[in-house]
């Protein structure tokens, strides 16, 4: 369980780690360590050069105007979580976050380097997609900003390329009311389903719906047979009920050791029934 | 390999109280260099990936992974492990609350419950019983069954703040 070895450098700005990055093949960033190392413990991955970002000034802040929230990919999880503007403007990211592993991993992972790693079970490509994120991203030909609907490819896959570094997150202020669920065996486990649900309404009707499930298969998705479901509907249980059929139809659950596709099917379908019911309010964990 | 192996970095950092200067290949663990390289071998390797908690340890006031760090990262911090939880041969409130209520058996997870509990009641002195054992999930044990453990660290709180 020893890390292989590699070359180790430590820049002191995205310029000079742009160059490290390009100057071999086969080298990956360093950034909290706690999805990466565990590879290399396990062997998974050897990369020639690890790429700390731990000096580079400037990639750790979260701040807000014009109605955006952005977060600088540096920002460790611990620092999310801690944050009243986050609690305040993105309560689902707030909420999520707790989800994610434990404190001491969240007091050294970054909110860079989890949607970077992008495990189709992690919280934080569910709440980029669901939250509508944009991530700004640096590479030898300049920055670009990437919406969180093209960022996540598939399992452990991004737009990303070898010689990028995602700099910093950007969200909308979030409207309207936000559930998060998730079902895994221990609290801190990655998730066997997961749902992030927002409402827009209007009284008691729908005018807009986010479904977003993770977990079930190789990236987030959005539900959009649930959404249709929802939108323009009296949000009662009648219509969370529609919203976990619709999903159910609508997903290809993968099957491993940890569940079949028909018990992911399952989870991820009660979990849409009564997050819609937690967003709109009436709570819903009874059933 | 054998030039990548030779790479030797200088790191210099606190570590309870003392300051320490050592050159260290870049692969090697936070927990692999406070055992091997400064002796302090109450920090224990379980998992080795991040899972267990035995490798707990204080990072500049919060709980890390010492598993999950590079020697090389902790440069220029300031860390605290089990053995600088008391100065002298005596057992700490905390530690003695671990005794007085059984809250370890083999005693291997010991060193790592202890850091997240140190790290826990310094953020927040009164926790509730969810919060501590919330707080403590990040750890594992195999021989107690925990709830001595949750005991003797709301035994500390209150005993530190008895108003609650």
């Amino acid at each position: 369980m020893k890390f292989p070895a590699f070359s180790y450098r430590a820049p002191s700005t995205i310029d000079d780690a742009l160059r490290e990055l390009s100057a071999g093949s086969d080298a990956k960033l360093l950034a909290g360590g706690q999805s990466l190392l565990p590879l290399l413990a396990l062997r998974l991955a050897q990369p020639s050069v690890l790429v700390d970002l731990g000096n580079v000034a400037d990639l750790s802040h979260v701040s807000n105007g014009s109605g955006r929230v952005t977060i600088g990919a540096g920002t460790t999880l611990a620092a999310i979580e801690d944050s009243s503007l986050v609690a305040e403007s993105l309560p689902l990211l707030a909420r999520a976050v707790r989800h994610i592993a434990h404190r001491p991993i969240r007091n050294r992972a970054t909110v860079g380097g989890s949607l970077a790693h992008a495990d189709p079970a992690a919280e934080l490509p569910a709440v980029a997609l669901a939250l509508d994120a944009t991530m700004t991203v640096r590479g030898v030909d300049g920055e670009r900003r990437v919406p969180a609907a093209e960022f996540f490819a598939g399992p452990f896959v991004t737009a990303l390329r070898e010689t990028d570094i995602l700099t910093g997150i950007e969200f909308p202020v979030a409207s309207g009311s936000w559930a998060f669920l998730e079902v895994a065996r221990r609290p801190g486990d990655y998730a066997l389903a997961m749902v992030a649900v927002g409402l827009q309404r209007e009284g008691d009707t729908c005018t807009g719906a986010r479904v977003v499930v993770q977990a079930v298969g190789s990236k987030p998705v959005r539900a959009a047979g649930a959404e249709k479901a929802l939108t323009g509907a009296h949000v009662d249980h009648a219509a969370a009920r529609a919203a976990a059929d619709a999903l159910a139809d609508e997903i290809q659950p993968v099957a491993d050791i940890h569940g079949s596709s028909d018990y992911r099917r399952r989870v991820a379908a009660t979990l849409v029934r009564r997050a819609v019911l937690q967003a709109a309010g009436e709570g819903g964990s009874n059933d | 390999m054998t030039d990548v192996a030779a790479e030797l970095l200088e790191i210099e950092l606190t570590v309870n109280g003392q300051r320490y200067r050592r050159s260290v290949e870049a692969r090697i663990s936070l927990a692999d260099f406070l055992r091997d390289e400064l002796q302090l071998t109450g920090t224990k390797l379980g998992c080795e990936h991040g899972v267990c908690g035995a490798c707990t340890i204080i990072v500049d006031g919060a709980s890390a992974r010492s598993c999950l760090m590079l020697a090389v990262q902790a440069n220029g911090k300031d860390l605290r492990t089990v053995e600088g939880l008391t100065s002298g041969p005596e057992l700490s409130p905390l530690q003695e609350a671990f005794r007085r209520n059984h809250s370890l058996q083999c005693g291997f997870c010991t060193a790592g419950f202890l850091m997240s509990a140190t790290a826990l009641l310094a953020d927040n002195p009164t926790p509730t019983d969810d919060e501590i054992r919330e707080a403590l999930s990040a750890n594992l044990c195999r021989c107690t069954g925990y709830e001595t453990i949750v005991a003797a660290v709301a035994e500390t709180a209150r005993a530190a703040n008895p108003a609650t």
